[in-house]
């Protein structure tokens, strides 16, 4: 259309209604060949809480367990390991958070000495592996086989590739001996 | 290339064919009377190869897909099955398992000699960069292929190259969680796996249609990188190209059936013999060879990029290497621009020549890197040869194409031939600019 010799005449409007309408149709039927990619309601309902007997977990003893599909560690720390956590100077930290973000206590009046936390490295998703702290390394807590990312005791990162912390999943501690995942 | 045709149907029918689909007609024109350079090397039988390389995958693909379960629970033991149970079930499989890893060969020799060769340049921009995509759906291809036998280096690998997308800012997980079909890999995404991994070759084929449509439009390169003048510069495919192509077949085939028979999971993992475990990840998990370069670029930046002096992050770490990853596959896009330099062969480049050996060595060290455990002294020396990487695109190939004074050329394929044939001294070489030949 020219700018200056024509007016809107009721043929560019019907170009225009149609073309909106195809776009519409289009879009209809791309909608439902792309939703169907999505997790379906079996996968969704999967994510329903789950609880765990963690009475035999003894101070520094670990369990990994599964929680829509995705592995979690809990890890009953030592009295030594929360005290090199809670020690560690924010400087070592790719990505901050204070031990007391990080640990959860089993019941009121009990020390913070619970580590619970998503199992899949946040850099490409592999398991860390646990190693134990020695003198050179005094906060290593795991190390990712796939691309060396090291993470402490709980969980936050102390060396790339991985930028973020492992990340805290919705937890409670329904009594001294049960934990529940998915439920804050 | 696409001048007149001369083919001739023989019988009734085939005039009567001729008059209505002139199909014979094109495969006569495409592959019989179509003209080659007279001087191509071995080098330039892998297209053919390559192209053999694709049906011999679909057939043994569609073949073992009918002793395949695409099912979590039953994906390991159904490949068991098929290699122990089904009649010819182990050399079928590991046909097409090998024949992965040597697509790849094939496809990098091909890449290299089109780098060396100058193929890349006016006017065969298109038919490179259709190159490219052919490469592209490859690796798609390939990986989602290595999933389905669903061992541990199925599984892990399927869950960190579907991370590589939970790096995209802000719709990175949901756009995973689209991919994977779940919160984690698993069943559904196995199911979506194979099916992709049945289509995308057809897909590969319609685009090597394209390629090879392209490539008898500009027509093929040749060593000397002088476009054919004459007549006297081409000879028929038929017989020429189509016995050397063969030869070359026979041989690449003779070195594929030594791994197929000989050494049928070296190019594989030992760790693919344990079904698929979501909770522990192999202690030294690394892709299949053809990825290893792009993996050790991958791995390269483990650092945050961000404002100098201040705390914020622009780009993390892997956001970072997902970037550096695609971008190494990418920037292969933009090289009939990026090279500056009008002299197609390598052969009459003395200093790129240089340059594109340090580039094809540098690139297997990438490799090499790759395939190393992520500590000490590989970490500097990765980010070094990722740097050299870029930098060959970035920097090299423009540069050099500015003030490089390239070697005198043959004035026509014919000379060349020629002149090798009567050795030196008898030179009808054409007088060469002694000042770089830059494009326009």
């Amino acid at each position: 259309m020219s700018s200056t010799d024509t007016e809107v005449t009721r043929r560019d409007f019907l170009y225009l209604a149609t073309g909106a309408a195809s776009v519409v149709a289009v879009g209809g039927v791309a909608w439902p060949l792309i939703a169907q990619m999505a997790p379906n309601a079996r996968e969704v309902a999967a994510g329903a809480p789950v609880e765990i007997d963690v009475s035999a977990i003894e101070p520094g003893m670990m369990v990994t367990v599964v929680w829509r599909g995705k592995p979690y560690f809990i890890r009953h720390l030592t009295e030594a390991e929360v005290a090199a956590a809670t020690d560690a100077e924010q400087g070592l930290f790719r990505d901050y958070q204070s031990a007391d973000v990080r640990l959860a206590a089993a019941g009121e009046g009990t020390t913070k000495n619970w580590a619970v936390m998503g199992a899949n490295c946040t850099h490409l998703g592999c398991v860390p592996s646990r190693v134990e702290a020695d003198g050179e390394n005094a906060l290593d807590g795991w190390i990712c086989p796939c691309h060396g990312s090291k993470f402490d005791v709980t969980g936050r990162v102390t060396k790339g590739p991985a930028a973020e912390n492992l990340p805290l999943p919705p937890f409670n501690f329904a009594s001294a001996e049960a934990l529940v995942i998915g439920e804050a | 290339m696409s001048g007149h045709s001369t083919y001739k149907p023989g019988s009734g029918i085939g005039k009567w064919m001729d008059d209505r689909l002139p199909l014979a007609r094109l495969m006569h024109d495409s592959f019989v009377s179509y003209p080659v350079p007279r001087n191509l090397n071995s080098f330039y039988t892998f297209g053919g190869i390559l192209m053999v390389m694709l049906i011999s995958q679909i057939i043994t693909g569609i073949v073992i897909a009918m002793h395949y379960t695409p099912d979590a629970a039953l994906a390991f033991n159904s490949v068991q099955d098929l290699r122990r149970d089904v009649a010819y079930g182990n050399t079928l499989q590991t046909w097409h398992a090998v024949g992965a890893s040597m697509f790849f060969v094939a496809v990098y020799i091909h890449i290299f000699r089109g780098l060396y060769y100058g193929s890349y340049k006016a006017p065969r921009e298109v038919l490179w960069i259709l190159g490219v995509v052919i490469y592209l759906l490859m690796m798609a291809t390939a990986f989602m292929g290595y999933v389905l036998p669903w061992g541990q280096m199925s599984y892990w690998g399927a869950q960190v190259i579907t991370s590589f997308f939970s790096a995209i800012p802000v719709v990175g997980e949901t756009v995973r969680e689209f991919l994977l079909g779940g919160y984690a890999v698993g069943n559904a995404t196995l199911t979506r796996f194979f099916s992709l991994h049945y289509l995308l070759p057809f897909m590969i084929l319609g685009v090597v249609i394209l390629h090879v449509w392209t490539l008898h439009v500009t027509g093929q390169t040749n060593p000397t990188g002088v476009e054919v003048k004459s007549r006297q510069d081409v000879i028929p495919f038929t017989p020429y190209a189509t016995i050397k192509d063969a030869v070359a077949l026979v041989v690449f085939f003779a070195v594929m059936c030594y791994f197929v028979f000989f050494l049928p999971n070296y190019l594989g993992h030992a760790d693919n013999y344990i079904p698929a475990d979501p909770l522990v990840t192999p202690a030294h998990i690394v892709p299949e060879w053809y990825f290893l370069p792009f993996y050790a670029v991958l791995r390269a930046v483990d650092f945050n990029i961000g404002i100098p002096f201040t705390e914020i992050v622009l780009i993390d770490s892997k956001l970072g290497g997902v970037l550096a990853m695609f971008g190494a596959i990418a920037i292969l896009f933009f090289v009939p621009w990026l090279d500056t330099s009008d002299v197609r062969s390598t052969n009459y480049r003395p200093l790129y020549k240089i340059f594109f050996w340090l580039f094809v060595a540098n690139a297997v060290f990438l490799g090499y890197l790759g395939s190393r455990p992520a500590e000490g002294i590989w970490i500097p020396l990765t980010k070094a040869s990722t740097l050299w990487y870029f930098a060959h695109f970035l920097i090299v190939m423009p540069a050099l194409g500015l003030f490089e004074k390239p070697l005198p050329r043959p004035a026509s394929i014919m000379d060349s031939v020629l002149e090798k044939a009567q050795g030196a001294g008898t030179s009808t070489m054409a007088a060469a600019p002694a000042e770089p030949n830059t494009k326009g």
